[in-house]
């Protein structure tokens, strides 16, 4: 059991709701979400920051909540899967993921949402990727090199890669059109 | 996992003066590294000093076309500036191959250079190891040393540096910016890390307790020729076979000015300086690059499983000087 002096007060805004935990310093961001708040939606894969299914946006950026310790995100605003949908109106990558058939057993799933939404902010912001040819140009064209690319962090064990790519172009196409 | 006490510092000084303070203590930068290892009971402070809100985020342009990183900076920021992409971008090339969108995004530039080795008996508490536990042994000599290093390495240990960010910065003379318990001074980064020699656990020629503040690359105009290029397992997301950082000036077809560093073939980012010497004032053909990288390569001595590595950094060396000098005649 840790000493008094080996635990925290964790103040951690998730889906836009406040929380305030007295944790463990030994408690993962994902432990929190988890066991400590209930949000199951964060999948524990590998626990070693490899596999991706743990990936949550904190402070607005994709990151392996595994690998943070809770109490080292204090302060900081969480956005799990559970945050991305309003209410029953799923966010248009979802519903490509649905329309694209972007999983199988859907371990991964959640990870690939956040992953993909973080990710897709990153390519609105210009940031380069290593297939990218010229570092110094402008918008980034998203193809499906590009999507493998950023998307290396997340891994789908029944492999349904062709079929996520297929969801997240057709996200940021359906996004460049309206 | 042991159990610890967690402070978030707030002040550079203060963190440096709780980490010397006592002996089982660490500074917590991204985590991506220090927190995986202490779930596999690598790595078991009693103490961890949270370093990430420290005033060291910031990317500065200097007036003289150097950089100045604040320690903080996350890898993907850094990766993404528009200066470092346009002056630097062996640099962006090297950050932007290391780790997953997430690891960047999370992964500090003074956590990224005290990152430590993936040799997988390091990570295995059963296994001997010099470097985690002195005077065990070392079980790479003649186990799994496919990934190990072929360059500088002793019979206590033959573990590589991982990063890919330090090549590059080892290519451009960067130094390193501490703060020591005795206070602030610069080393350059091809000395900040130690060849194992007989103590592989000793690491960098930091000060016990020592934080990185920052990391100071000087003006380098041509260095806006430069490139990065890393061969690996698998197309994304994974530590490199063999690397090399390079950074080329023609003056027609001559070689004016070279700089080259390789990565994964030692204990440290391994500054090329023979292949250097031997081009500088040199035609720029593929034949003298490949003579640059046999000087430089003669030194290197495989292990059991990879001498695949001395071919793999040869090629490295040409198709990179190749790439840079053609894209240098565009």
């Amino acid at each position: 059991m840790p000493e008094e002096t080996e635990r925290s007060s964790v103040t951690l805004a998730v889906n836009g709701q406040q929380h305030r935990l007295r944790l463990d310093n030994r408690t993962t961001l994902l432990d929190a979400l988890r066991e400590h708040l209930g949000l199951i939606g964060a999948k524990k894969g590998c626990d070693h920051g490899q596999c991706g299914s743990c990936t949550v946006l904190l402070d607005g950026r994709r990151v392996k909540s595994c690998l943070i310790f809770a109490v080292a995100a204090s302060g900081s605003a969480v956005v799990s899967v559970e945050g991305l949908a309003d209410g029953d109106d799923l966010q248009p990558l979802q519903q490509c993921f649905i329309d694209h058939d972007a999983f199988q057993c859907g371990y991964c799933t959640s990870g690939q949402l956040c992953s993909a939404t973080g990710m897709l902010d990153e390519v609105r912001k210009g940031w380069p990727s290593v297939v990218t040819g010229d570092l110094a140009a402008g918008p980034v064209r998203l193809t499906e090199e590009e999507i493998r690319e950023r998307m290396s962090g997340n891994l789908c064990r029944c492999a349904a890669y062709p079929q996520i790519v297929a969801a997240i172009r057709a996200t940021a196409t359906a996004e460049a059109v309206r | 996992m042991r159990t610890f006490r967690y402070h978030r510092a707030t002040d550079p000084a203060e963190a440096v003066r709780m980490v010397a303070g006592e002996s089982e203590a660490a500074y917590l930068g991204g985590g991506t590294n220090l927190v995986d290892l202490m779930k596999l009971s690598v790595q078991r402070p009693r103490l961890l000093v949270d370093v990430t809100r420290l005033p060291l985020g910031s990317v500065e342009p200097l007036s003289d076309g150097g950089l100045r990183i604040g320690a903080t900076v996350r890898n993907s920021d850094l990766a993404a500036h528009p200066v470092v992409r346009r002056d630097f971008p062996v640099l962006t090339r090297a950050l932007l191959a290391a780790a997953s969108g997430q690891l960047r995004n999370m992964a500090t530039v003074g956590g990224n250079l005290l990152q430590r080795t993936r040799c997988v008996y390091f990570q295995d508490v059963g296994k001997p190891c010099n470097k985690r536990e002195p005077g065990t042994g070392c079980s790479a000599l003649e186990g799994q040393n496919r990934d190990l290093a072929i360059l500088g390495w002793s019979t206590s240990c033959v573990a590589t540096h991982p990063s890919d960010m330090a090549v590059a910065l080892a290519a451009l003379d960067a130094r390193v910016e501490v703060l020591e318990p005795d206070g602030a001074r610069e080393i350059p980064l091809t000395e900040f890390h130690r060849l194992p020699g007989d103590r592989p656990d000793l690491e960098t020629t930091m000060a016990p307790g020592g934080l990185i503040t920052g990391v100071r690359i000087p003006a380098l105009p041509y260095a806006r020729h430069s490139t990065y290029r890393k061969a690996r397992d698998r197309a994304s997301f994974a530590f490199a076979a063999g690397s090399v950082a390079a950074v080329l000036d023609l003056d027609g077809g001559l070689v004016r000015e070279v700089r080259i560093a390789y990565g994964a073939v030692a204990h440290r980012p391994w500054r090329a300086r023979l292949a250097e010497e031997a081009l500088r004032g040199q035609p720029a053909t593929m034949e003298n690059f490949g003579l640059a990288a046999d000087e430089e390569l003669a030194a290197a001595r495989p292990l059991p499983n990879n001498g695949f590595k001395v071919s793999l950094i040869h090629n490295l060396t040409v198709r990179t000087l190749a790439d840079l000098a053609e894209a240098a005649t565009r």
